[in-house]
C-alpha cells in the first residue's frame, strides 16, 4: 500500500511538471509595452510603462470589496521592512526578500516553487536600510539589482543565475534597491548611494548577456552641458543617486528617471551652484541613454529633498488642449504637472505646509526661502513625500499619493571631507518634540505603539487634480505612512500606512469602504491580478505578504 | 483624578493642533557638550564632543537624534538587545548587528571612542551635573509627602494610574527624571496624556492614553482596566495638555533623595 502511494505521488508531481512547462509562457517585449491590455498579470514596478499603479481589472468594486477574504499568507523570513514590489507573470510571483533573495511564488496559493539567494559583498553600505524594492521580467528571465551593487539575471522557470555583472563598486558604497526597468533588450537601473559621497548615474545591460549598453552619469563631468552647475571637484563626490524605477513613452522613446540628493546633504553653501541634475526629473534616450531634457526642483538642496519619486505618464486634455503630461509629488513638498515631451513647466503648487520657499517662479524654479538656523523647515528630511509609489486613474483624472502633514526639521548644516566609503551628510539634523526626549518620526516603524503620537506630523492620502495642481480631498491617518497606491477600474484605491491597516478607499470620494488590521507596516504599494478568472489583491505588512480575493 | 486643562480634538478625524504651538525644541547639538573631569568620568568632554559629531553624521540617519528609534534599543539611556560593556558596544559598531540589519562601520579608533563617550554620556553631557541624593531618604519621601506612590505604583504597591515607575532608573537619566519632578507639564510624553472619553451609550472614561491610530485608542482607565475604543463608537475624545500631576513643592535637596530612589528602581530586584 506505502509503494502504491509512493508512485502515485510522483506520477501526480511529474503531470505538474509538464503542466508548468507548456504554461510558461514566454513575456518578450511587446507584453511589456501593452501590459494594461493584460490586467491579469502586474509586470513591471509600477504595473505598465505610464507608471499609473492603475489596474483594468473591476471584479472588485466598492459594493462588494468589504467582501474580501484572505487566501493565503507568505512569511518573510527576515526582518527589517519589506518593501518589496511583486510582478505577477501568468499566474507565478516573483518577490525579492531581504538582503537579496528572489523568490517564485504560485501567486493561487503563496507556495514558493524557487528562492535564489545573493549574499551581497560584507562592506556593502545602504543608509537606510538594507532594501529591495523588487525585480523585473522579460522573456525567460528575472532581474534583480543587489546591495553590493550588482545585477543578476535568473532563468525564470528554475531560479539559477544566468551572468552577474558589475554595476557600481561596492567598496565606494555604491548600491542597487530599485527595480530594474526593462525597455526592449535592455535592463535599465540606477544606483543608490546619494549619502556617500557616489556620482549617480542610470544604466543600461543588454539582458541577453548582462554587457553595458549605456551609463548617464546623473553630474556631468567636465566639458559637458551644466557641469558649470558646479564648482571645483565638488561634482565628483555630488550624490545625485537613482534609487526609484523609471518610466517609458514608447513613442517618444524617452525614459523618465527621478534623481536623488547632491551630497554633502545638508550643506548646500559647501557645493555652491544648481548641483544639476540633482533633484531633477531627467529624459534619457531609451536606445543610447543621450539626455535629452531636464527639470530641476530643488536647485542647491539643503534638505536632502530627493527627486526619487516615480515619473507618473498620463495623455490627457490638460486645460483645453490634448497634452502628454507627467504628474510629480516633490519630496519638496510641490506638486508638478510637466510636458513629458519637452520638460516644459506647466503647473507647481504646494501640497503641505512648504517653507523653505515661498513658491515657484513661472519656470517653475523655487524662490528660496531658508530657515533661520534653529527653526523648524517643512517638510522635513523625509520629505512632503518620497519613494512610495503614486498612483494616477484615468478614469477619475486624479493622482494619489501618500504626504506627510506638519512635518518638520532642524536642520544643522556643517562642513564634511569625503572619504571613500563613509557617510557624506554635511552635518545633521534634528527634529521638534512635543517633550524633552519623546520619540520623533524615523525612516521606519518598528514599535506597535505609535508613543511618536500624530503631533509630530501624520499621513495625508492626498487625490490631486492635475488641471488645477490642487487636491480634491484627502484622507488622514494618525501615524504617517510610508505606503504607494493602487487604483482600479472600478474606481477603487488600495492603500496601507504604519498603523498595519490595509484600506479599500472610494477612489472619486475618499470614502473609506473597508480596511483591515494587518498589524505590520505596509511600506509599498499593494498590487492587483487574477487567475483564472479571479482577481486578487496582494499587499505587503509588515514580514507577511497577504493576498485577497472575493469568496468563490 | 484631577484634569486641568483640555484640549478638544475633533472626533473621528485627526488632531491637526500646529505641532509648533506646544513643541520643545530639541537640538541634538555637539556644542551642548559641557566640559567633564577625566578624573571623574571614563570619557572626556573632548571625546563627548567629537562621538556627538559622529553620531551625527553615522548613527542618527537610523538611530534618531535620541538614539530612540530602533525597537528595543534607546543608546540615551543605555538600553540595547544585546549590548553591556563598552567592549560590546565597540564590536557591534565595527562588525554590524541585528543580522545585517546595522551595517559594520568602519570608525577610527577616537570615532569609535568619541560615539561610545557619546552614548555612556547619554546624550546629555549636562545630566553628570543633576543632583542625586540619599535613595532612602528619597523613599520615604516617595511614599510620603512627595506625594508620588498616589499615582505611581513601585513593585506590585501602588496604583497603576500613572505610568508603573518600578524600571524607571534603566530607562531614565537623571536629567530627564528631575526635568519630569520639576516641570511634568512640559516633560509629559505626548503618548501618555490624560484623555476623557464619552461613549455613544454615555459612558464618560477618564484614563492614560497607552497607545493610538486612525480609528482606534487604547488606555488604562480610572479603575485600571485596559480599554480599547473604537472612535466611531466615542461621541468626545478629549486629551489634556498636561499631566494630572504637579510641579512639585519639595526641596532641591528632597527632589535629589527622590532621583536617588528612582536611580534605584531597575526591573526586578
Amino acid at each position: 500500500m506505502k509503494l502504491v502511494n509512493k508512485f502515485g505521488t510522483i506520477g501526480i508531481a511529474l503531470c505538474i511538471c509538464l503542466a508548468a512547462t507548456n504554461t510558461s509562457a514566454q513575456v518578450p517585449y511587446e507584453r511589456i509595452l501593452n501590459a494594461a491590455d493584460e490586467p491579469e498579470n502586474w509586470l513591471t514596478y509600477n504595473g505598465g510603462y505610464k507608471s499609473q499603479r492603475y489596474s483594468q481589472l473591476d471584479q472588485i468594486t466598492p459594493e462588494n470589496v468589504s467582501d474580501l477574504k484572505l487566501q493565503w499568507t507568505l512569511q518573510n523570513q527576515v526582518f527589517g521592512a519589506w518593501q518589496s514590489n511583486p510582478i505577477v507573470v501568468d499566474g507565478i510571483m516573483y518577490i525579492t526578500e531581504r538582503p537579496n533573495s528572489v523568490m517564485a511564488v504560485d501567486a493561487i496559493t503563496g507556495r514558493v516553487f524557487w528562492k535564489y539567494r545573493h549574499v551581497p559583498a560584507e562592506n556593502a553600505l545602504i543608509c537606510c536600510g538594507a532594501n529591495n524594492r523588487g525585480v523585473a521580467v522579460l522573456d525567460d528571465k528575472v532581474f534583480m539589482g543587489t546591495l553590493d551593487a550588482r545585477l543578476i539575471a535568473l532563468d525564470r522557470i528554475t531560479g539559477n543565475a544566468l551572468w552577474d555583472v558589475e554595476v557600481g563598486d561596492v567598496d565606494l558604497a555604491y548600491s542597487v534597491t530599485m527595480a530594474p526597468l526593462v525597455i526592449k533588450d535592455k535592463v535599465i537601473v540606477g544606483v543608490g548611494g546619494g549619502e556617500f559621497g557616489i556620482r549617480g548615474y542610470v544604466a543600461a545591460y543588454d539582458a541577453e548577456t548582462g554587457e553595458e549598453a549605456w551609463k548617464t552619469y546623473t553630474i556631468p563631468g567636465p566639458g559637458e552641458p551644466n557641469h558649470d552647475s558646479w564648482e571645483g571637484d565638488d561634482w565628483e563626490h555630488g550624490g545625485a543617486p537613482v534609487w526609484i524605477t523609471g518610466s517609458f513613452d514608447p513613442k517618444l522613446n524617452l525614459t523618465y528617471w527621478g534623481v536623488g540628493n547632491p551630497g554633502p546633504d545638508w550643506n548646500a553653501g559647501q557645493r555652491p551652484g544648481d548641483n544639476l541634475y540633482s533633484d531633477s526629473v531627467i529624459a534619457l534616450d531609451a536606445d543610447s541613454g543621450e539626455l535629452k531634457w531636464y527639470f530641476q526642483f530643488t536647485p542647491n538642496d539643503a534638505y536632502d529633498y530627493d527627486a526619487v519619486q516615480v515619473p507618473v505618464l498620463a495623455d490627457i486634455v490638460w486645460r483645453g488642449t490634448p497634452r502628454k503630461i507627467m504628474m510629480w509629488a516633490n519630496r519638496n513638498g510641490y506638486f508638478y504637472v510637466l510636458d513629458r515631451v519637452t520638460g516644459e513647466f506647466l503647473e507647481g503648487k504646494p501640497y503641505v505646509t512648504v517653507n523653505w520657499s515661498s513658491g515657484l517662479d513661472e519656470n517653475g524654479r523655487p524662490i528660496p526661502t531658508p530657515q533661520p538656523e534653529g527653526m523648524p523647515t517643512f517638510p522635513g528630511n523625509q520629505g512632503g513625500t518620497n519613494w512610495y509609489p503614486p498612483s494616477f486613474s484615468p478614469r477619475t483624472g486624479l493622482f494619489y499619493f501618500s504626504a506627510w502633514q506638519d512635518y518638520a526639521t532642524i536642520y544643522r548644516p556643517e562642513e564634511s571631507e569625503y572619504q571613500p566609503g563613509r557617510a557624506f551628510l554635511g552635518g545633521g539634523f534634528s527634529v521638534l518634540a512635543p517633550a524633552p526626549g519623546a520619540p520623533t518620526i524615523g525612516i521606519g516603524r518598528t514599535n506597535p505603539i505609535n508613543n511618536w503620537t500624530n503631533e509630530v506630523g501624520f499621513a495625508s492620502l492626498k487625490a490631486m487634480d492635475p488641471q488645477t495642481g490642487e487636491e480634491v480631498w484627502s484622507y488622514d491617518q494618525f501615524d504617517v505612512s510610508d505606503s504607494g497606491m493602487l487604483t482600479t477600474a472600478s474606481d477603487l484605491l488600495f492603500t496601507g500606512g504604519r498603523e498595519g491597516y490595509f484600506h479599500a478607499i472610494d477612489a472619486r470620494s475618499g470614502d473609506l469602504l473597508w480596511n483591515v488590521n494587518l498589524g505590520g507596516q505596509i511600506v509599498m504599494a499593494p498590487v492587483t491580478f487574477s487567475v483564472d478568472g479571479v482577481q486578487y489583491v496582494s499587499v505587503i505588512s509588515g514580514h507577511a505578504l497577504s493576498t485577497f480575493a472575493l469568496p468563490n | 483624578m484631577k484634569i486641568r486643562i483640555w484640549r478638544i480634538t475633533r472626533l473621528c478625524t485627526l488632531s491637526t493642533l500646529p505641532a509648533l504651538a506646544f513643541s520643545v525644541l530639541i537640538a541634538m547639538s555637539a556644542h551642548q557638550a559641557q566640559a567633564q573631569e577625566a578624573g571623574d568620568h571614563q570619557y572626556t568632554s573632548e571625546a563627548v564632543e567629537a562621538g556627538s559629531q559622529v553620531y551625527t553624521q553615522q548613527c542618527a540617519l537610523c538611530h534618531g537624534p535620541q538614539g530612540a528609534l530602533v525597537d528595543g534599543i534607546n543608546l540615551s539611556i543605555g538600553q540595547f538587545r544585546t549590548v553591556q560593556s563598552d567592549t560590546d558596544l565597540r564590536q557591534v559598531i565595527g562588525e554590524g548587528a541585528g543580522e545585517g540589519r546595522m551595517p559594520a562601520f568602519s570608525l577610527r579608533a577616537e570615532e569609535l571612542n568619541g560615539v561610545i563617550a557619546f552614548i555612556r554620556a547619554g546624550f546629555d553631557p549636562e545630566g553628570e551635573a543633576v543632583k542625586i541624593g540619599d535613595p532612602i531618604r528619597g523613599k520615604t519621601l516617595f511614599e510620603g509627602e512627595g506625594q508620588c506612590a498616589d499615582c505611581h505604583r513601585v513593585r506590585g504597591v501602588g496604583p497603576r494610574t500613572a505610568p508603573d515607575l518600578s524600571n524607571i532608573g534603566a530607562i531614565r537619566t537623571p536629567a530627564s527624571l528631575q526635568r519630569n519632578i520639576l516641570d511634568p507639564a512640559t516633560a509629559l510624553l505626548p503618548i501618555n496624556r490624560p484623555v476623557r472619553l464619552v461613549t455613544r451609550n454615555e459612558e464618560t472614561i477618564v484614563g492614560r492614553r497607552l497607545n493610538e491610530d486612525t480609528y482606534t485608542v487604547q488606555i488604562i482607565d480610572s479603575q485600571e482596566r485596559l480599554r480599547s475604543l473604537k472612535k466611531t463608537d466615542l461621541v468626545s475624545y478629549e486629551i489634556s495638555d498636561e499631566p494630572s500631576k504637579q510641579p512639585t513643592t519639595m526641596s532641591s535637596d528632597e527632589v535629589a533623595d527622590v532621583i536617588g530612589y528612582l536611580l534605584t528602581l531597575r526591573g526586578l530586584e
